[in-house]
């Protein structure tokens, strides 16, 4: 619940790009948010609402992306997808897996004019 | 953001320091590139001739398969599926940055300078009241003049809980995070410069009380410690998957009340585990003193690593 926090760095990033590549206006901010990291797109776009403004990405459309979790399991030596962290391998019932995808918080481009 | 406490940026203050960080989006119109936004005539100008030598080449015919590489791309994606000079269009910017990036930045940083110095860093983590300070105050008492030590004391408000600290002897400086919910990696960057830390030394981050927020920001640690305390609900690393998951050691304190609950520790422990398979437990008492030569061990062998190599 640190959305507020992670909507200003996303606008920081925004700012930084319109100096560094010149526009002005933000249509849209694309967005990839992993089910499994410990964001609410909600919140995000509530938080992005309110540090956007008077910034070239105010009134800017989010879009969000959200990949599933991605686990390997050890056990049955393979990748499965998982949708909680507490959740066993479907296949064999275990927890002895690691994350490898799920809890990315990316800005994966912008639609500017 | 936290609808709850409404957690964002600003407000966060350093002991000794004062503001530290402004009030950036508090005041909407200060920026300065807010008056710029609203030009889009001179937008519309300024892309003018940049659209005209890239529609050139389109006409010829080798559009629109080229990758997004960086930056100013693609004309041609529009609605109306080429550019017409003196017309706005849009255009895609890839970006492809961790939104976390800063944050990750300034702790890469920390680490990099607890590396050089020698210093194990440990960031405690853990609800509100459940005996975090307590426990660190003990720690401290009984581990005093056997290595250099600081503490670095997050919360919304007061600086009780460092002057707590101080009391021990200890080293140590407050960071009051005003709205926020967490400390992050840049408020420890301040937080070091100004407190200073010793060479060879165990440096506690005694994070915002809350089992949510602080798990999403590395501060640059060496270790997450999670405090959990019987009181507690034993389903709480369910209820909170991110903060167990992303933990190194729990710490279960004041087990000398469980003849007096239902708590039903196993249970809690084997929920963690489902969350972090193979993760260190130890049951301690801040009261009584049980466990504590484990831990205090724990942090010994994590000095023995960090130290400089002479």
């Amino acid at each position: 619940m640190h959305e507020m926090a992670l909507s200003q760095g996303i606008v920081d990033v925004i700012r930084e790009q319109a100096e560094a590549q010149g526009f002005r206006t933000v249509k849209t901010v694309r967005l990839v948010i992993g089910r499994l990291s410990h964001v609410e797109p909600d919140a995000i776009e509530f938080g992005f609402d309110v540090v956007s403004r008077g910034t070239p990405a105010e009134g800017a459309r989010l879009e969000i992306e959200r990949p599933p979790g991605q686990a390997y399991c050890i056990a049955c030596a393979k990748t499965v997808e998982i949708a909680e962290r507490y959740d066993p391998c479907p296949d064999c019932g275990g927890h002895q897996w690691v994350l490898v995808e799920g809890e990315q918080m990316r800005i994966k481009e912008l639609e500017v004019e | 953001m936290c609808t709850v406490c409404g957690c964002g940026d600003g407000e966060t203050k350093i002991e000794g320091q004062g503001q530290s960080q402004g009030h950036h989006h508090e005041h909407e119109h200060v920026l300065p590139d807010g008056t710029v936004v609203r030009h889009t005539h001179d937008h519309a100008g300024h892309s003018h001739a940049r659209a005209h030598a890239h529609d050139h080449d389109h006409d010829h015919g080798h559009d629109h398969h080229h990758p997004h590489d960086e930056g100013t791309l693609h004309y041609g994606h529009g609605a109306a599926g080429t550019s017409v000079p003196g017309m706005s269009q849009t255009r895609l910017v890839r970006i492809e940055q961790d939104i976390l990036a800063k944050n990750d930045s300034f702790a890469a940083v920390n680490r990099q300078l607890f590396a050089a110095k020698g210093v194990f860093v440990l960031n405690l983590m853990s609800s509100p009241g459940s005996g975090k300070t307590t426990l660190l105050a003990r720690t401290l008492t009984d581990l005093k003049g056997r290595f250099p030590v600081a503490v670095i004391e997050g919360d919304q408000q007061t600086s009780f809980d460092a002057d707590r600290i101080r009391a021990t002897g200890a080293p140590a400086i407050q960071i009051n995070t005003g709205k926020g919910c967490h400390l992050d990696a840049q408020m420890i960057t301040q937080a070091v410069g100004s407190l200073g830390v010793a060479d060879d030394s165990v440096l506690f981050i005694e994070n915002v009380g809350n089992l949510v927020c602080p798990a999403g920001f590395d501060l640059g640690e060496a270790r997450k410690v999670v405090v959990l305390s019987v009181t507690e609900g034993e389903d709480k690393p369910l209820k909170y998957p991110n903060m167990f998951a992303a933990a190194d050691l729990l710490l279960v304190t004041k087990v000398d009340l469980l003849p007096h609950l239902t708590f039903d520790v196993e249970r809690m422990i084997g929920y963690a585990r489902q969350l972090k398979p193979g993760l260190e437990v130890m049951q301690v008492s801040s009261t009584t003193g049980q466990g504590l030569d484990a831990w205090y061990a724990w942090i010994e062998a994590g000095l023995a690593k960090a130290k400089r190599r002479a």
